[in-house]
């Protein structure tokens, strides 16, 4: 099977968000594997285990980025290809996005693509199902459970906390949930092995693509903290009188009740 | 400007969600004069749900009904919307940001080769231009984007636009429209009922969450408790979701879903950075934990330190009694 994961960086979840003229600060902060890309590999490196196969990792980012691909390689995945726009390209969004991949994968025989539900930076969701539909192919989003029988793929969708029990077939692009498996440390021998699979660099031009062509579609303006939220009130006194308390206070001061 | 702006609309068991209502209120932060249409997909009749668009702003209707809309698929709604927008050539298209939402307007924005804003708060027009806001970084931080080119085409957060009021002397056209929906590539076998016993999470105006406080699976009971007598939704910290307490499909939190309803009670929740990227936007915030020092506490309106299994039952009869 050919199988490709879409992943992307973000910054570890630990990291405070600072802004400064209207843009987020990334120096210095701790990039990682966006956590739902995480489960894409891990999956995409079970089914190759099952099924036989080739895992590659995909990702559209700049020269740093290849510290996440060889951590998906350290996980197992075969090869690694890094679309570096750095030079190329000061703005993007999904479609631009969408645009690159769509251009990497016109002579790619494709089974089956992963990606992760949503980044945990921009959240759109939006890169997965947008390829599916240029490549022409089928889509699922939010999974939890991928089982494949030859050609046939039988899928556990978490909708809003639902299970849909759906059966489809490949080619197909699924978009990964929490809840899907585990992902795995990588390990030492993994690590050491990694330095030697194949890493491709690719630039647009390497695509035939034209700057032109992938104009964003939609412009930030700016970006900016919320209000710090001030620290509120610790009741005091007997529990029951606390609670009594509570309750006058969400509803005659919050009016929430 | 934006003249006309589809307006697709969501149901749950043949009842329309309350974010459809919202998303007609947002297409009117568009652009006040324009012709709002509502667009549904369905197997049943769904001439109800079109006047209850009707009543809520839409100026008319178009419904879809075909058996293979029956329930949700990317393929058939893709094909019925698609119809649809290719009649009506709209200048902005509004969904709620929802399961469908999330999953259906990428493939409607790529096969028209359209910008997307998914996830908005909140709507403005400055001039010319309509700037929308959006959480990111979970809610760590906040963007106002535009449209850059061609349709205005986003989706809205649940529970952050407010709907119109609800006008029962509203009238409009309410139009069926046959479309022939090709064979479906994705077949739903059976969809099982889990976590959403009524409420669903991302539209609770109530939000019972609990951490690793709570200490097991049967220690939810009592917040099951209080969020029936709130009419709201329970929820939970990653803590409690890795230690098997409760299904992940609750957890909230950086990696997990972001709710934002009047009234967060947080219970047995220490307050990692990752979960108040998931609720610190909710209206009011209530922390009930046992350490003082607990980081929640920063961000709670309001605090009670104590043991959460004698506070929470007595939080349960006192709102029953006010409410009684």
């Amino acid at each position: 099977m050919n199988i490709y994961v879409l992943l992307k960086k973000t910054f570890d979840t630990e990291e405070k968000i600072v802004v400064s003229d209207g843009r987020i600060e990334d120096d210095g902060a701790e990039f990682i594997i966006n956590p739902y890309d995480e489960y894409a590999v891990e999956e995409a490196i079970k089914q190759r285990d099952e099924h036989g196969g080739e895992v590659t990792v995909i990702t559209i980012g700049d020269e740093d980025s290849e510290k996440q691909l060889r951590t998906a390689l350290a996980m197992g995945a075969d090869k690694a290809v890094l679309i570096n726009t750095e030079d190329d390209l000061e703005e993007g969004d999904q479609f631009t996005t969408t645009k690159i991949l769509e251009a990497y994968f016109k002579d790619k025989e494709v089974d089956l693509i992963l990606a992760g539900n949503v980044a945990i930076d921009e959240a759109s969701g939006q890169v997965g199902p947008r390829l599916a539909e240029r490549l022409g192919i089928n889509y699922v989003t939010t999974i939890t459970s991928l089982s494949i029988d030859g050609n046939t793929v039988n899928i556990d969708k978490d909708v809003e906390g639902d299970v849909e029990k759906i059966e489809t077939s490949l080619p197909l692009l699924v978009t990964c949930q929490q809840g899907l498996n585990e992902p795995r440390y990588p390990s030492l021998p993994g690590i050491m092995k990694a330095k030697k699979k194949p890493l491709e660099e690719l630039e647009i031009d390497d695509l035939d693509l034209d700057e032109d062509e992938l104009e964003p579609k939609t412009k930030t303006l700016n970006v900016f903290l919320p209000p710090e939220k001030e620290a509120g009130r610790v009741l005091e006194g007997e529990i029951e009188d606390q609670v009594k308390e509570l309750v006058s206070l969400l509803r005659n001061e919050a009016k929430v009740l | 400007m934006s003249e006309k702006i589809i307006v697709i609309g969501e149901s749950r068991d043949n009842v329309l969600r309350n974010v459809t209502f919202e998303a007609i209120a947002a297409a009117k932060k568009v652009n006040g004069d324009a012709e709002v249409v509502g667009v549904l997909c369905g197997a049943d009749d769904l001439g109800t749900q079109a006047q209850e668009m009707i009543y809520y702003g839409a100026d008319r209707v178009v419904t879809v009904k075909n058996e293979k809309l029956a329930t949700y698929t990317s393929d058939g709604y893709g094909q019925a919307v698609l119809s649809v927008i290719e009649d009506e050539n709209p200048d902005g298209i509004i969904m709620g940001h929802t399961a469908i939402g999330k999953d259906l307007t990428p493939k409607i924005a790529s096969k028209l080769e359209a910008g997307l804003i998914s996830d908005a708060v909140d709507i403005e027009v400055d001039g010319d231009e309509v700037v929308f806001t959006r959480p990111i970084y979970s809610g760590k931080a906040f963007e106002k984007k535009v449209i850059s080119e061609g349709l205005v085409f986003a989706t809205v957060r649940p529970n952050n636009i407010a709907a119109l009021d609800r006008d029962e002397s509203r009238t409009g056209d309410v139009q069926d429209k046959t479309v022939e929906i090709s064979d479906l590539r994705t077949v739903i076998k059976e969809v099982l009922r889990k976590a959403t016993d009524g409420v669903d999470l991302s539209e609770a105006k109530v939000v019972v969450a609990g951490g690793r406080g709570v200490k097991s699976a049967d220690g939810f009971k009592p917040l099951y408790e209080l969020a029936e007598v709130l009419g709201g939704a329970v929820g939970a910290s990653r803590g409690a979701c890795d230690a098997d307490y409760c299904d992940y499909s609750l957890q909230i939190g950086q990696t997990g879903k972001v709710v934002t309803p009047d009234l967060y009670i947080a219970v047995g929740i220490s307050g990692a950075i990752q979960h108040l990227a998931g609720m610190s936007n909710s209206k009011v915030i209530v922390a009930i934990n046992k350490d003082p020092e607990a980081n929640i506490f920063n961000v709670a309106d309001y605090g009670i330190v104590g043991d959460l299994f004698e506070i929470v039952p007595l939080l349960t009869e006192e709102i029953k009694a006010l409410k009684a």
